[in-house]
């Protein structure tokens, strides 16, 4: 049987009861989704998108996925502070492999402004029916990857956030996807974030894993972001090298709205993040970047596509990698500038430093232009440190190790600057500095957390 | 006002027209159009070929058979009717004219025409000349003088009769007849085309050049050309390509191989002006490429190109870097206008250690065409040292156009140093501006400043040539200049 | 050589010029003064015909000929010459040919034909004397990596090649210092005939040490609002721009 095969059948038989686990515009689309589904398969290494990165091998083993919504019992919050960036833990919110932990209340959560919605998708597609018809799968229906139809038909909940008119967030708000099991589990979440004409707000969406289970989560992010509004958007990834970890968000960008993308891979297995952003409107500005630091086997492979469909929009992308061990790395990135699109102004560079004799790294950036006014750049560059550097370090007395790892914080800082919440910039340079060492592993207190173990 | 002003200009240079779109009178030999193994085996028949290379071609067919045509290219490809093409069209003469006397009038007339010089004493350089229309050589000139430094320069069915063992040596050693769809059927029908071989230590004394000419109708051309430079010599070849302007489009699939030898050097240069179609995309040459070299120990292989004509392009000539400290380069200057389209590039595959590559490519769009760059550089797990520099800018002239950039950077080493640069512009306001306060045209500023974009890759070409290039690309760009 | 008479301009519809009166006769020297943002630079474009601007009103009369919606390249052949304030980088056109594209196509207007080779590169090696011009600038590309001193020393080269009757020096003392000012200027007036004239546009009186104006003319929000000799330039120099801003303005 094909990898879909089971799937399919899965489908076929439990439809019924994904329905009933979920509600509204999840079940709208989903027939139509499974269908899609069942026709295109996953994406494979023949599909351009896909060239370097076999999707439905990760599908392949036995996964149990969660269809009945049975309880995990866990309480995340009784372990909160792990999970958290230290400093602003007003508002964290868990998904607990892909449903949305509302048991409990976070203990002492600061207020929500008035008008802001943040709660279980599942349960906002009943309560806030005309929100979520409005928005739900619009970002992504012109998706071509299997994998999205995949997650659209199997979803039954997820996070959702909504930021009405001219409110602005007074602090950033925490999602946190946490892996947990007792056996090797497929997760299908799912995020609607809503924000509306001249409101803002920040996100970090991190994701982590319990045990050392093979996991599959297969992600849909779908993010609206209205006129002159402003938008955050943090993914931290540090889980576990069993993990497989594949990230769909789509972006809609209405005029002058500003928005900020970062991914930040720590740790994972493998890692595949798809961003594809739309702008709708003029003036717009989009801050695309990430970085990804590697080692053992890790498999990163990051795929933008930004399409300016319209004129005047900015868009400022930046990727660097540093790859050792046997990892892989894999940059694709797409800016498209339609024929009616002028004045875009379009940068796009991506920066890999490999380590080692077996790291490979991958790049193809690349620009589809149809429009004669704009100013259009893409760098890409794969390296090593540079020895002069090194030396010049070294004859100051600073040992070679140390001298590389300094200059390897020094390569990443330029996407760390974008790192626009201190406290999480701080949590994240920790972090780094952990995995340059070589210590992200190591186990404190059996936390494996943002929060990055002060001790 | 000013726009008034422009329109004119373009009206005025519309009317200039492709100037090789003539078409020569002349009897030829045809088979029948259709592709099978009967055809394969009377083209072989025709030109006398040993069993091993009719056997070359069965397999080579069989296997094109099994393939499909590449999909990934950033091209709007039309049904092809392998069915409807003639694959072996030769203008009817003496079999291999001794002197130019036996040499049909009509065609010396054509490549006189076309400026190509087969009647030596008529010639201003020392160059030697392999004239090739449709899928013969006509004449090859300067033999002679080269023969005496033991260098061979003949089209390559003369090189199969009189230098078996080389060709059968090295034929389908670099692009192997499995390597793509259209390499496949070169493979399987192939022609005519160049065959020259450069022994040992010998510095070819002059500019060897093949000129390929489309005349019969209906008819593909596939040449193949294969060039042997042997240990520590060094020969610069340049070839140039021309079709009279029918409405039908004209298929072109070529292979070009190279061997290069221990710390020899080749250079070499393409001028490709083919039936680029006219104004409303009517008709045209549809270029179908393979070119590749191998590079030895310190080898090193130049690929220069000024491809301005064409309907459709697709090629990505490319270096094989196999032997330690071998060098590959790559100069491309690409222009599209009208209804064109063009998918070009290049491929450095570093296999050696210490090996370097260059790439410089400059893209111009103007019309309604297509115009993308596609390079692919790839670093293998024992190629220490590798370093390669690309640079890829894109000029568009009109906002119909499109310039698109497709780098593919795959890295298997820690060693290696792999830098890629790109920018896509237009010609400024400003610079028009600056350009006709000094008292110069909008068609000649045009000009300038495109010729001055694309100066580093003219430079790389001999001077004969960049002198025609330069005017080539004026031509192909005169009815832009609406720009400012 | 030059009356403008009632010239009103626009910018992306906002009106810069708003009825400029000028005249210059031959060989005249006439320098253009006022603050930031009166309009200087806007006329010097308006005259060379930049296609950025619209002229809404009045007349550009050249040696006879209304100019106005002439092209910026017939204005140039006409004898109109601008040493531009910012001159742009064309990369990979060198000098060599850019010049000579101008000056044949200033020869074929003129019904000459083209001046050969030999004679061509001769007269860029006089030319160059003028404004001291090092070889290797002439082989580079036009304004590619010039400094800002060797940037207006090639306007004042391609001043002298092309011979203009009205040269407009749009701010050519800017970013220029004590010698390459000396240079300029020195090349500026050696050109100087009393079949020529010269408009230069400036901020501030230092040029004027160096090349002497016969006119002063003060302009100020798009209107010509002072003209007197060149003792002008020095008052402007001495007191600054503020009582002619309160004269105007409390008109």
């Amino acid at each position: 049987m094909s990898i879909e095969g089971q799937y399919i059948d899965i489908y076929k038989q439990y439809s019924g009861a994904i329905k009933k686990n979920s509600a509204g515009a999840l079940n709208d689309v989903r027939d139509a989704a499974f269908e899609r589904f069942s026709k295109r398969g996953f994406p494979t290494k023949k599909d351009e998108e896909y060239l370097y990165t076999n999707l439905a091998e990760s599908f392949a083993p036995d996964f149990g996925m969660n269809i009945n919504a049975v309880d995990f019992n866990v309480n995340p919050y009784e372990n909160a502070h792990r999970y958290g960036v230290p400093g602003i833990n007003n508002r964290i919110y868990f998904i607990i492999n892909d449903q949305f932990y509302d048991k409990e209340e976070q203990p002492k959560a600061a207020e929500l402004p008035e008008g802001v919605i943040i709660c279980s998708l599942k349960k906002a597609a009943v309560e806030h029916k005309d929100i979520v018809d409005k928005y739900y799968g619009k970002a992504s229906k012109d998706s071509k990857d299997g994998s999205v139809d995949f997650n659209t038909a199997f979803s039954e909940d997820g996070f959702f956030m909504y930021v009405p008119k001219g409110v602005r967030m007074p602090y950033p708000i925490q999602l946190t996807c946490l892996m947990t099991s007792g056996a090797d589990q497929l997760a299908t979440g799912r995020s609607l974030i809503i924000i509306e004409d001249d409101a803002e707000a920040k996100l970090v969406d991190s994701i982590f894993a319990q045990k050392e289970l093979k996991f599959l989560a297969n992600r849909v992010t779908e993010i609206f972001v209205g006129k002159r509004a402003k938008y955050e958007h943090y993914k931290v990834e540090n889980t576990k090298r069993d993990m497989t970890n594949l990230n769909h968000v789509f972006i809609e960008l209405e005029e002058g709205c500003n928005v900020l993308v970062n991914e930040l891979t720590l740790l994972n297995g493998l890692t595949r993040n798809n961003v594809e952003v739309n702008f709708r409107g003029k003036d717009a500005n989009l801050d695309l970047c990430g970085m990804a630091l590697c080692d053992g086997e890790q498999h990163l492979d990051t795929n933008t596509i930004v399409n300016h469909w319209v004129g005047g929009c900015t868009t400022n992308e930046l990727y660097k990698y540093v790859m050792n061990d046997k990892s892989t790395g894999c940059f694709s990135g797409t800016i498209m500038v339609a024929q009616d699109a002028q004045k875009t102004k379009g940068i796009q560079t991506n920066k890999s430093i490999c380590l080692s004799k077996d790291a490979r790294m991958y790049t193809r950036p690349h620009l589809e232009i149809y429009a004669d006014d704009v100013i259009c750049n893409h760098g890409a560059t794969v390296g090593q440190l540079n020895n002069d550097e090194v030396f010049y370090l070294r004859s100051r007395g600073i040992p070679e190790s140390v001298a590389k790892m300094l200059l390897m914080f020094a390569f990443v800082s330029d996407v760390e600057e974008k790192i626009l919440i201190p406290e999480l910039k701080d949590a994240v340079r920790m972090m780094v500095e952990k995995k340059f060492k070589g210590e992200v592993e190591s186990t404190c207190k059996g936390c494996s957390s943002i929060s990055a173990c002060h001790s | 006002m000013a726009e008034n002003n422009d329109d004119k200009i373009i009206e005025e240079l519309a009317n200039e027209e492709y100037k090789y779109g003539f078409t020569t009178d002349i009897d030829t030999d045809y088979i029948p159009a259709g592709l099978n193994e009967d055809t394969i085996r009377l083209i072989s028949a025709k030109k006398g070929e040993p069993d091993w290379l009719l056997e070359f071609r069965l397999k080579a067919y069989n296997q094109w058979k099994k393939m499909e045509m590449p999909h990934w290219p950033h091209l709007d490809l039309p049904e092809i009717d392998y069915q409807a093409i003639k694959y072996y069209a030769a203008p009817k003469q003496k079999k291999s004219p001794e002197s130019l006397d036996e040499v049909d009038p009509e065609l010396l007339k054509t490549f006189d025409k076309l400026g190509i010089p087969i009647e030596e004493q008529k010639m201003h350089v020392e160059m030697a000349v392999d004239a090739i229309m449709d899928s013969v050589s006509v004449k090859t000139t300067n033999k002679e003088k080269l023969a005496a430094e033991g260098i061979i320069f003949c089209s390559i069915s003369e090189a199969v009769k009189n230098y078996p063992d080389l060709v059968k040596k090295y034929l389908g050693t670099v692009v192997p007849y499995s390597d793509n769809f259209f390499a496949a059927l070169n493979s399987a029908v192939f022609s005519d085309g160049s065959f020259v071989y450069i022994p040992k230590g010998v510095r070819c004394p002059m500019e060897l050049s093949s000129y390929f000419r489309i005349n019969a109708i209906n008819t593909g051309q596939f040449e193949r050309t294969l060039i042997v430079a042997d240990d520590e010599s060094y020969v610069s070849y340049l070839e140039g390509c021309t079709a009279p302007a029918r409405d039908e489009y004209q298929l072109h699939a070529a292979i070009v191989e190279i061997i290069v030898n221990d710390r020899a050097e080749v250079k070499y240069s393409t001028v490709q002006n083919w039936y680029p179609g006219d104004k409303q995309g009517k008709g045209g040459v549809y270029n179908f490429v393979t070119k590749r070299g191998l590079c030895k120990d310190d080898a090193k292989l130049s690929w220069t190109q000024v491809e301005t004509g064409s309907a459709i392009t697709w090629k990505y000539p490319s270096c094989v870097l196999q032997g330690d400290n071998s060098v590959g380069e790559f100069y491309s200057v690409a222009v599209t206008n009208n209804f064109q389209q063009a998918d070009t590039g290049t491929k450095m595959r570093h296999l050696g250690k210490n090996t370097r590559s260059h790439i410089c490519s400059k893209g111009i769009s103007a019309g309604r065409s297509q115009n993308s760059y596609r390079g692919l550089v790839r670093v293998s797990p024992n190629a220490d040292n590798a370093r390669n520099f690309s640079q890829c800018d894109s000029l568009l002239l009109g906002d119909k156009c499109g310039a698109h950039t497709f780098p593919y950077m795959d890295i298997h080493n820690d060693t290696a140093v792999v830098e890629h640069e790109a920018t896509t512009s237009k010609i400024s306001d400003e610079q028009m501006f600056y350009c006709n306060q000094r008292g110069i045209s909008n068609n000649n500023a045009v000009s300038l400043i495109v010729n001055g974009y694309a100066k580093e890759v003219l430079n790389k070409l001999p001077m004969e040539f960049a002198v025609e290039a330069q005017r080539l690309l004026e031509i192909s760009l005169e009815n832009t200049s609406s720009v400012g | 050589m030059l009356e403008i008479k009632n010239l009103h301009a626009n910018i992306n519809g906002k009106e810069i010029l708003k009825g400029i009166n000028l005249t210059v006769k031959d060989g005249e020297v006439h320098a253009i003064m006022g603050p930031n943002g009166s309009g200087k630079s806007t006329l010097s474009s308006v005259i060379t015909g930049n296609p950025a601007y619209e002229i809404t009103e009045g007349e550009i009369i050249f040696n006879g000929k209304n100019i106005v919606g002439m092209s910026p390249e017939d204005i140039s052949r006409e004898g109109v010459f601008l040493s531009f304030q910012y001159p742009v980088e064309i990369p990979g056109v060198s000098m060599v040919n850019f010049m000579r594209t101008a000056i044949n196509e200033h020869r074929k207007y003129k019904g000459l034909d083209p001046l050969p080779a030999s004679e061509f590169l001769k007269l860029m090696r006089e030319k160059k004397e003028y404004v001291e011009l090092d070889n290797k600038l002439a082989n580079r590309s036009v304004n590619e990596g010039f400094s800002g001193g060797e940037k207006k020393r090639n306007e004042i080269f391609q001043m002298a090649m092309l011979e203009p009757k009205l040269s407009i020096l749009d701010e050519t003392d800017s970013g220029l210092d004590i010698d390459a000012l000396r240079i300029v200027a020195n090349g500026v007036n050696k050109l100087k005939s009393k079949d020529n004239s010269t408009i230069m546009i400036t901020h501030y009186q230092r040029l004027l040490d160096y090349i002497v104006p016969d006119i002063v003319h003060v302009l100020y929000k798009g209107k010509i609002v002072k003209t007197a000799g060149k003792e002008l330039a020095l008052e402007l120099e001495e007191k600054g721009y503020d009582w002619i801003k309160k004269e105007v303005d409390g008109e």
